[in-house]
């Protein structure tokens, strides 16, 4: 396991390096730079500012030193929030955003795999139908209408939980989370029950049956360990894409989360920003990837075993 | 009255296609002590028949149309769930086909083998973890597993196939059922397991004095253990009656067709291998596969020898047999010297050329002139190619057929492997499993290829589509001059088509020889165990033979 760890690990490596190469090179290459803004500044200050972030230096030069910065787990200073660093920018942006992400994946995971199950045990009666054509509109359904609603309707008519906010009153961190994880619990529910549907096709839960075993032992013991790894093999993804997804979320309720950071510093050219944040995003989703795959083998005994004998 | 006694089964699935009549009036009965066979083709409702008394079968599409089945004055197809709860696994035990799939891979076997004592909803047989852990390990070293503690807490990849097929016994005997159902319980397994198998559950029987139904296609291992035979087809009884009046006196035609079908004996005849260079020839050759797994004894090994130094030669004209048991390599032998498999070692030489080593590039001339027929006809065939496509590819590819000439050749092909040239435009899902196979010959014979490689070419067919599988493949080599390699676990299929026979085992040629002198005086151990654990359709043989068998 620990060998398939490094090897996967040193696998993210080049792909960093895309990632960063790709990402330097299309935001330099967009027009404007973080220094045009609508009222003119003096060409002299202009250049000082370019010359205090190197931008005066030709581009490879400061490709060179911004991987070196990043070598060193520096991001470098944030070219809009004079005195601040991309460092410090991404830790008071992540806690908001990683919890607001933490929850909504228990949303989706709670919902969508209950979903799923349920709908697998009676495939093609309306208790199938049902919750999976609440998964499809889940799906079909943007963040940006169902977040509104929600608060339309829990928020403003019923005055169940706060309209936005982030910590500020109790229940404010509901809507938020079912919000960013519908969509995902729709996926979940999509995946548990293609899961189910085949682990309890198989062999040996028909000998699970035939010792007379109780159909929700039968669930529960045998079919929903094999039934649950495609929803494992996602849930890694899944992570990286609540916290790198979230902006959408965050605006809506005012939450003072990383996401928001991201959107403005494409807005305004802050090049550092997002680059940094970028990077940072990326290397979550090797991460949560690795995670998550390392969790599927660890599940299945054979590939447990294998990977134990590997070191 | 007997223990079970069925009467006037019917089972109909309800499909899109519409009704299919899948048991339909069955009855038959069958009491402590005693062993039924039901025997029949794929598709005659003989395990449709088994499962519909645990209520098994997936609902729908399935429904009890109508019969009775008496367990001990109640009926198992009209009680509720929670009864039927009672009898499973409880009065009534099963063993599945395929011991691969029949265990749960996600948990120990141990788990597994104690649920029926722990979770069963007969209060009077619910006992603690650590009793049923004993009574667990009691039962596996009844079946035959070695140091059944540690093996207790393994998981089911970590036992062999035959070894599966036990602990499954274990686990349907665990609750002392007063019924066994066996469905196909050793299809999957060896010979040589087989035959272990077979006694067990014959053993097991005698001691417990358990009802047994035996579900089988294959009559030879039904001949030494059944008491009663019932012969199906298509969802009916076509024959019921004592075992030796099935075997010897049988008046019904189906019976006949089907014990006729079974290959028995040598197909007399002069040998097909002519004079001259041989064909192939292969020296030394070693395949070798890099090993990721554990070695038993916590050892690394860091090669399998699938194939360990092998040398061999084909005369042109002849079908030279090859026999071994599931791992002995002969499957990747016969990749090998097709260049399908990278070898390690050795050569191989066809028509006096070396193709090993050759290029992709270089082989492509010669791909034409070594073709392969595979096991599974459903999987070897492309589900998304008509037919005529699947036929006319190869044709097209090495340049034999023009698109003029095509059309003409593929319906020649057809003609050719037994199939209506009207089904050309059709799919392979269309076709039964023994016109695929027909189909996939057709493919190989398409390029005109000197040598056919058959890899257990009729392994996965009903055995009187075996013997029409065996005859077309006969009629081919003689009518196109073919030589081939027919690879097969079934002994008996080898000895009717084989010239020459080779006997393979971990990795090495354990034999060879003429075919018929080979059965007459085999020189090695093992080609004899192997001989002798062929079951033969003659009851009063093979009775004795069941249990003379050593383990």
């Amino acid at each position: 396991m620990f060998r398939f760890a490094i090897n996967r690990l040193l696998q993210a490596i080049p792909v960093l390096l895309v990632v960063i190469s790709i990402t330097f090179l299309l935001v330099h290459s967009a027009p404007g730079g973080p220094f045009s803004a609508d009222k003119a500044v003096p060409p002299e200050v202009l250049k000082a500012l370019e010359a205090q972030y190197k931008l005066d230096q030709p581009l490879w030069q400061q490709y060179v030193g911004y991987l070196n910065d990043v070598l060193h787990g520096d991001f470098g200073p944030s070219f809009k929030y004079p005195g601040r660093t991309v460092n410090e920018l991404i830790a008071s942006g992540l806690p908001a955003t990683a919890e607001l992400a933490f929850y909504a994946m228990l949303v989706a995971l709670f919902i969508g795999a209950s979903a799923g199950v349920v709908a697998a045990t009676r495939p093609n009666t309306l208790q199938d139908y049902l919750p999976m054509s609440a998964a499809m509109l889940g799906i079909c359904m943007p963040s940006f209408l169902l977040g509104p609603l929600l608060v339309l309707v829990f928020g403003i008519h019923l005055e169940w939980v706060p309209v936005s906010g982030w910590g500020d009153s109790a229940g404010d961190k509901i809507l938020p989370a079912i919000t960013l994880g519908t969509g995902y619990a729709a996926y979940i529910a999509r995946l548990s029950r293609g899961g189910m549907l085949e682990v309890l096709s198989q062999d040996y839960i028909r000998t699970a049956r035939a010792k007379g075993l109780p159909e929700s032992l039968i669930i529960a013991k045998h079919a929903l360990r094999g039934g649950l790894i495609p929803v494992i093999a996602f849930i890694g993804p899944a992570f990286a894409g609540l916290l790198g997804g979230s902006f959408v979320v965050e605006t809506i309720f005012q939450i003072p989360g990383l996401g928001r950071f991201y959107v403005q510093a494409a807005f305004n050219r802050d090049y550092t920003m997002i680059l940094g944040t970028t990077i940072f995003f990326a290397t979550l989703i090797i991460v949560f990837n690795l995670l998550s795959d390392m969790l599927a083998i660890w599940l299945n005994p054979k590939l447990r075993q294998e990977a134990r004998g590997d070191h | 009255m007997a223990l079970l006694e069925v009467n006037g089964l019917k089972v109909y699935f309800h499909t899109r296609d519409g009704l299919v009549k899948a048991v339909d009036d069955v009855s038959f009965s069958v009491d402590s002590g005693e062993t039924l066979a039901i025997v029949g083709e794929s598709g005659s409702g003989k395990s449709v028949t088994c499962y519909s008394l645990l209520d098994l079968l997936p609902k729908p599409p399935a429904r009890i149309e109508g019969g009775t089945a008496m367990f001990d004055g109640v009926d198992l197809l009209s009680c509720d769930a929670n009864s039927m709860r009672h009898f499973r696994g409880n009065d009534i035990a099963m063993i599945f086909q395929d011991p691969m799939t029949s265990l749960n891979p996600f948990l120990t076997v141990g788990e597994q083998l104690i649920e029926p004592l722990i979770y069963h909803p007969d209060k009077t047989r619910i006992q603690t973890r650590s009793n049923a852990r004993l009574r667990a390990i009691e039962l596996l070293d009844e079946v035959g597993i070695i140091e059944p503690e540690k093996r207790f807490d393994c998981y089911p990849h970590e036992f062999s196939g035959g070894m599966r097929q036990r602990v499954m016994i274990a686990m349907a005997l665990i609750n002392e059922p007063r019924l066994l159902i066996c469905d196909e319980p050793t299809t999957a397994l060896d010979v040589t397991i087989q035959a272990q198998i077979l006694k067990l559950i014959k053993q097991l029987q005698q001691k417990r004095n358990v009802a047994v139904i035996f579900i089988s296609h294959d009559l030879g291992v039904v001949a030494g253990i059944a008491d009663k035979v019932m012969v199906m087809c298509n969802g009916t009884v076509r024959e019921a009656a004592d075992t030796e009046s099935v075997f010897y006196r049988t008046e019904n035609d189906y019976t006949k067709k089907l014990l006729a079908a079974i290959p028995e004996g040598p197909k007399v005849m002069e040998t097909r291998a002519q004079a001259g260079a041989p064909l192939v020839e292969v020296t030394n050759l070693k395949t070798y596969f890099k090993d990721y797994s554990k070695g038993v004894a916590g050892t690394q090994k860091r090669f399998i020898k699938a194939v360990d130094g092998v040398s061999l030669h084909i005369q042109r004209g002849e079908i030279l047999g090859l026999v071994g048991e599931s791992g002995s390599g002969k499957s990747t032998l016969g990749r090998s010297i097709l260049q399908l498999a990278p070898i390690t070692e050795g050569t191989v030489s066809f028509a006096g050329t070396q193709i090993s080593g050759m290029s992709p590039n270089q082989l492509v001339p010669w791909r034409r002139k070594m073709q392969m027929i595979f096991q599974d006809p459903y999987a070897s065939l492309n589900p998304r190619m008509t037919v005529y496509e699947t036929l006319a590819e190869p044709l097209l590819y090495h340049g034999i057929a023009t698109r003029k000439t095509i059309d003409e050749q593929v319906q020649h092909l057809m003609d050719d492997v037994g199939l209506a040239r009207a089904n050309m435009r059709k799919y392979p899902h269309e076709f039964s499993g023994g016109q695929r196979q027909r189909i996939a010959i057709g493919r190989a014979i398409a390029t005109k290829p000197e040598l056919i490689i058959a890899d257990e070419p009729v392994s996965a067919l009903d055995v009187t589509i075996q013997a029409q599988i065996l005859d077309l493949i006969l009629n081919l080599v003689e009518r196109h001059n073919l030589t081939m390699m027919f690879i097969s676990h079934d002994l008996s299929v080898v000895r009717y088509i084989s010239d020459r026979v080779m006997v393979m085992n971990k990795g090495v040629i354990i034999e060879t020889g003429d075919t018929e002198s080979l059965w007459a005086d085999p020189q090695e151990k093992y080609t004899r165990e192997l001989l002798k654990a062929i079951p033969l359709a003659d009851p009063k043989l093979e009775r004795e033979r069941v249990l003379s068998r050593s383990l």
